[in-house]
């Protein structure tokens, strides 16, 4: 499949394609895929946004990944889950992220796809920064801790809301 | 000994750089090499309480030992997804 961090632009269609087809070969086989875009926002707490840059300790990211997947099967019957992050400059309507994850039943598939972005969000070693057409600023969310036993229970929680 | 250090995104801009070589003692831990990169960059001193970090690309803590040659990076909180 792609890689998992890149300055292409991403295409949720093909990680979806790609996904479902893997998840048919595995267990019950594939019943239902979810996917997540996240797209670049116009506005920042009221200020116009121009365009934004995301940074990415790209190997890191990779593993972190796979990690948050690995998670995912974990907590919901194996589900496969697959992430992709763009980095560089994004223009307004942009995709930033693209999760897909695909799961025998419906619930597994949803669940585990909010799971995966809940976890990008507090761990992945990726970076916003926003430009302003009066200034830029960095974005800085969650200090990324993988072994926080209680943000993975936020984002367990958040999943299954 | 002599280890590498990253510093990504703020700290990167901080710093005025991304690459770095610290000289810490043997047995030094990640938050010695911290406490040598903040010496010489004192903006990002801040950061003390909300950097993570990362020894050879894989999570650190703050208590991990560090051997020469190793890479260490520092991260600043993190805002990646949407």
């Amino acid at each position: 499949m792609s890689p998992s961090v890149t300055s292409s632009p991403l295409s949720v269609e093909s990680l979806v394609v790609a996904l479902e087809r893997e998840a048919q070969t595995r267990g019950e086989g594939c019943g239902a895929v979810c996917s997540f875009v996240g797209v670049v926002r116009a506005t920042h707490q009221g200020r116009s946004v121009t365009h934004l840059e995301y940074e990415a300790f790209a190997p890191l990211a990779e593993k972190t990944f796979a990690l948050i997947s690995g998670e995912a099967a974990e907590h919901f019957g194996g589900a496969l889950v697959a992430i992709r992050h763009r980095v560089g400059r994004l223009q307004i309507g942009e995709a930033s992220v693209v999760i897909a994850a695909a799961a025998a039943h419906r619930a597994e598939a949803f669940h585990a796809c909010r799971y995966a972005i809940e976890r990008v969000k507090q761990i992945a070693p990726v970076w916003k920064h926003e430009f302003f057409v009066d200034g830029h600023a960095w974005v800085e969310g969650a200090i990324a801790d993988p072994a926080d036993d209680e943000a993975r229970r936020v984002a367990l929680e958040r999943a299954c809301a | 000994m002599r280890v590498k250090v990253q510093l990504y995104a703020r700290l990167r801009e901080l710093a005025g750089g991304a690459e770095w070589t610290c000289d810490v003692p043997t047995g030094a831990t990640v938050a010695d090499v911290w406490r040598a990169i903040a010496a010489d960059h004192p903006a990002l001193a801040p950061f003390e309480r909300s950097v993570s970090s990362a020894r050879n690309e894989e999570f650190a803590k703050r208590t991990t030992a560090v051997a020469d040659g190793d890479e260490v990076a520092f991260l600043p909180p993190v805002s990646g997804g949407a």
